[in-house]
């Protein structure tokens, strides 16, 4: 059976997906985002190898937790460098009755992706910045990829949250907000659009690891800002 | 049988006989509605929260500690009445004559008594030490029986906190009989089952049922002078809301005046006020806000409820708690919930009145109860950290749906069991006395079977299983019989007269055990067997420490491996406890509680092999260690759950602290996602959890500006506290505790 290489499992997660979600953090990410709070998922070895029963009777476990609206979240990392793993993942919850949402920037949109999201039962898709320029510096690949794959969700009638975090001098302006509202309006998918505010708790886990945090020396946005922005949605 | 004041209610058995429950299930009208309907406090209510809350910043300014008569022997009838502010207040009756003055009970234990009043600044008057020359104190009979090898086991602290100095606590009277029957039927009652005594032969115990009738009857006829000295005749049923509520009280006063008991809980009595409230609503005579504001003030009278105690008592029970616990909720045998508006009235004194720990409010929890009310009870959980949950539908099919809860976590039905109190015993020191062949290395006692210590340079788990049982069995005949010795002295010198009236006579009783460091002891075996333990020994021999290494799997991570020792744990010690005689046949029961002890028990216990240093705190109750949680709050709730009820039918305790971003984004999300975790949780039978939702950092500034936090109120274990009453030291554990974050 394939096995996947998991960061972390978080049984009681409530900021990713509706409802209660068990989490699961895969390891590996390509992109190197300067707000990214989990430097420790980018290596691509490493981890702890897990395989989808594995993880699947562990989601079992918190089943009775999940009510209504809850299940399960592949987060990361990036889940779509694992899509096989993470495919086999979600059909075994699929057999039992458990609800999948897919935690992702959409940069990859192969065949096995499309499998995976066959299986899918919403996407968190993080709108990382919303125009050309600060997209290829910031994260390192093109803004056409993460619109490609959201325009794919749309054929296949996949509900969607769009995440964007909201970075001081970046992202915190009422362009951003409104170019998100427009895809909103575009892409039918689309039920609910999530402003995360900038953190750097994870500033520590830099340090620890010996990297520089790129975007340290930004400041938190302020909860008023972020209540203006959440204003305009 | 028949009553004018009983007018308007349903008839029923519960007029022949004394019989609360059917009252109320004959009489009762559950509610599956929201919150909506509640009112605020009136003016008059907020004008006396305001003195009170004057009181309780001077007796903050004074220690803790406002006043103390030296000079009176608390009981029911031995303090003139007091008053807050007698024109403006609508429920009447206090401890003694002022408001937050303690009074001493010396029955218990006089040291106690006279170390309480010396631990501030006061000294016992005279007369009281005189005229206790010539009486016998519970304490003193206690230690007439006591053996040498209970002596040692109190010494170091295998067993702890026994109530062997103090009184006993953790009896429910049902308080709500007076009301109901008023205080010449119960007497009446109890006289035709003191008269139908002669026809048993007169053996001791029978000759011992005899003499408690006397005294129950002797003090009923006290309850009804102390309720006159007040101005009220009691001799009848109450009349209306104000009365039932009124009466109810006195009664409860009347325990808590005869006894300074560890637990002095109150039972069930929201539904059962509500029987009222809606025939006075529906006679036009009470309006919602009027029930509101008899409730508030009824909750005021709980929350200046005082017992005076050592400062050794408080490192056990931190926070000054008196466990006022008010069972609320729950659903009843017949499928309907007993979820009334009273319900929500009694939660809704934690908004009309600001959050506070008393009264312990205990929310039993059903997956069938109303939506309405699941929801509130998340709100106010999430707005006060003030509420409790158990589970109603692992309790309801032992206890029936007339059952509360007394301290923390112990069931009884009302009226009908009582239960002999027994703090715990420490599982965890009692694991490194059985690896040093009965030897306690913290203290320097021998104790137990004595043997060569464990020799082996790396720990096997089977040698080591093989020995720690030996030393199980031989704690639980110990504990048993130190057990029989208290309770017997109990009722022959400190016996609760008022509280047993409000009994059957023919009562129930239950013995209940408790043990701290069961995650400890787990994570220890777990070491042992998945690790790799070597003991490191000083010159003589015995172990001091231990070198562990290897990784293992630590309870709290839902992971059967370490789990299933917690479980086998429990179960072994409920076993080893059964094969022991209880004195009045007394069935055994088991609790995974330590209240604030676990700071305590941790002090005085080496290393353990789990990596634990000497000297550090326990986790509280059935939690797993701090911070060895690591895959998330369920898998956490997950490992609790698994502790078996069934063996521990005294409780199993788990307090669990969210962050509110933790808990959803929107107070709306935090209010739903909470509600399904308790739904999951107590769907795998798991019986207790506190919760807070708070941030460490409140906790952390609280603990540096106290000045800031007057009214900052948190669960701990089974019960809340004011933050700012908890020694410096339960303090810092309490910031330690895990805390369920975003990642």
């Amino acid at each position: 059976m394939i096995k996947g290489n998991i960061h972390s499992l978080q049984s009681l997660g409530t900021v990713d997906g509706p409802g209660i979600r068990f989490v699961v953090f895969m390891q590996g990410c390509s992109l190197r985002c300067g707000c990214c709070h989990n430097p420790d998922t980018w290596e691509l070895d490493g981890g702890t190898e897990y395989t989808p029963d594995q993880i699947l009777q562990k989601v079992l476990r918190c089943k009775d937790y999940f009510g209504e609206a809850g299940g399960i979240t592949i987060s990361g990392g990036e889940p779509l460098l694992q899509s096989e793993f993470c495919c086999e993942l979600f059909s075994l919850c699929h057999k039992n009755d458990i609800n999948t949402c897919l935690d992702t920037s959409g940069s990859i949109l192969n065949d096995e992706v499309k499998k995976l999201l066959t299986v899918t039962d919403r996407v968190l898709l993080d709108i990382k910045y919303t125009n050309a320029a600060d997209y290829l510096e910031h994260v390192g690949c093109s803004i056409e990829k993460p619109l490609e794959f959201l325009a794919y969700l749309q054929t296949q009638k996949i509900p969607v949250t769009i995440r964007q975090v909201i970075i001081p001098t970046l992202t915190d302006n009422e362009e951003n907000v409104v170019f998100l509202k427009q895809l909103a309006k575009k892409y039918s998918v689309i039920d609910k659009i999530e402003l995360l505010p900038f953190r750097k708790i994870c500033q520590t886990k830099y340090d620890n690891m010996g990297l520089a945090f790129k975007f340290g020396h930004l400041p938190e946005p302020t909860k008023e800002i972020m209540q203006e922005l959440n204003n305009l949605i | 049988m028949t009553h004018e004041n009983w007018n308007g209610f349903k008839a029923g058995v519960w007029q022949t006989q004394i019989n609360v429950r059917d009252f109320i299930q004959a009489n009762y009208t559950e509610y599956t509605g929201d919150d909506s309907f509640l009112s605020g406090a009136t003016e008059r209510t907020n004008a006396l929260m305001k003195k009170v809350q004057a009181l309780f910043a001077l007796e903050r300014q004074f220690g803790g500690v406002l006043d103390i008569d030296t000079a009176t022997v608390s009981s029911l009838t031995t303090f003139s009445p007091g008053y807050i502010d007698k024109e403006n207040e609508i429920i009447v009756g206090m401890q003694t004559n002022r408001p937050l003055k303690r009074g001493v009970s010396p029955f218990g234990g006089i040291r106690m008594a006279r170390q309480a009043c010396e631990a501030y600044g006061y000294k016992l008057s005279e007369t009281i030490e005189d005229e206790f020359k010539f009486r016998t104190t519970h304490n003193e009979g206690v230690f007439r029986a006591y053996t040498d090898e209970m002596r040692l086991a109190r010494r170091c602290h295998v067993i702890t906190g026994l109530p062997d100095a103090y009184g006993r606590g953790r009896i429910i009277g049902d308080y709500r009989r007076v009301a109901l029957y008023g205080i010449d039927r119960l007497i009446e009652e109890k006289k035709k089952d003191k008269a139908a005594m002669a026809e048993k032969p007169f053996i001791a115990e029978n000759i011992k049922i005899s003499s408690e009738l006397f005294k129950q009857i002797n003090f009923l006829g006290k309850l009804k002078d102390m309720a006159a000295m007040y101005g009220y005749d009691i001799s009848g049923p109450a009349r209306d809301t104000r009365e039932a509520i009124q009466w109810t009280y006195f009664a409860y006063l009347a325990a808590i005046k005869e006894q300074n008991g560890a637990a002095m809980s109150l039972g069930r009595v929201a539904t059962f006020f509500d029987i009222y409230i809606e025939r006075d609503i529906k006679n036009g005579v009470l309006t919602e806000e009027g029930a509101q504001e008899l409730f508030d003030d009824f909750v005021i009278k709980l929350r200046i409820a005082r017992h005076l105690r050592t400062p050794e008592y408080n490192e056990l029970f931190g926070g000054d708690p008196m466990w006022i616990t008010e069972a609320v909720g729950g659903m009843g045998e017949d499928g309907r919930t007993l979820v009334s508006k009273s319900s929500f009235r009694v939660l809704n004194t934690l908004y009309t009145l600001g959050s506070s720990p008393e009264p312990n409010l205990t929310v039993l929890w059903s997956k069938q109860l109303p939506t309405g009310f699941k929801k509130f009870c998340a709100k106010v959980s999430k707005d006060t950290d003030s509420i409790q949950y158990e589970n109603d539908d692992i309790m309801r099919p032992i206890y029936g749906d007339d059952y509360a809860i007394a301290c923390c976590v112990s069931a009884m039905k009302l009226g009908k069991q009582m239960q002999f109190f027994g703090a715990r015993c420490n599982l965890a020191k009692l694991l490194n006395i059985a690896l040093n062949g009965g030897y306690d290395a913290m203290s320097g006692i021998h104790i137990g079977p004595q043997m060569e210590p464990m020799t082996d340079e790396k720990l096997d788990f089977d040698k080591v299983m093989e020995r720690y049982d030996i030393y199980i069995q031989w704690l639980s005949q110990l504990y048993v019989k130190t057990m029989n010795v208290i309770h017997y002295m109990h009722d022959e010198y400190c016996y609760e007269k008022v509280q047993m009236a409000l009994h059957d006579t023919e009562v129930e009783r239950l013995m209940a055990f408790g043990i701290a460091g069961l995650s400890v002891v787990a994570d220890s075996l777990s070491a042992i067997k998945y690790g790799c333990v070597k003991p490191i020994r000083n010159e003589e021999g015995f172990i001091v420490d231990y070198n562990t290494s290897g990784d293992f799997p630590k309870f709290g991570n839902d992971d059967d491996r370490v789990d299933s020792l917690a479980q086998d744990m429990t179960h072994r010690f409920i076993e080893a406890l059964r094969k022991n005689e209880t004195y009045r046949n007394a069935v055994h029961t088991l609790s995974v509680l330590t209240i604030t002890s676990n700071v305590m028990y941790g002090k005085n216990t080496g290393s353990t092999p789990d990596g634990r240093k000497a000297g550090e705190p326990f986790a509280p109750g059935a939690n797993p260690m701090h911070n060895r949680e690591e895959n998330g709050a369920l898998a956490s709730l997950n490992s609790v759950a698994k502790i078996s009820y069934d063996d521990c039918r005294d409780g199993v305790s788990n307090t669990f602290s969210i962050t509110p971003e933790a808990l959803g984004k929107t107070d709306e999300e935090r209010v739903d996602n909470l509600v399904t975790i308790l739904d999951g949780y107590f769907a795998k039978r798991a019986h207790h959890i506190n919760v807070n939702v708070l941030n460490r950092e409140t906790l952390m500034d609280a603990y540096e500006n106290p000045d800031k936090y007057p009214n900052l109120t948190i669960r701990v274990s089974g019960y809340a506290v004011n933050f700012n009453k908890l020694s410096r030291e339960h303090q810092r554990e309490v910031i330690s505790r895990t805390f369920h974050t975003v990642l």
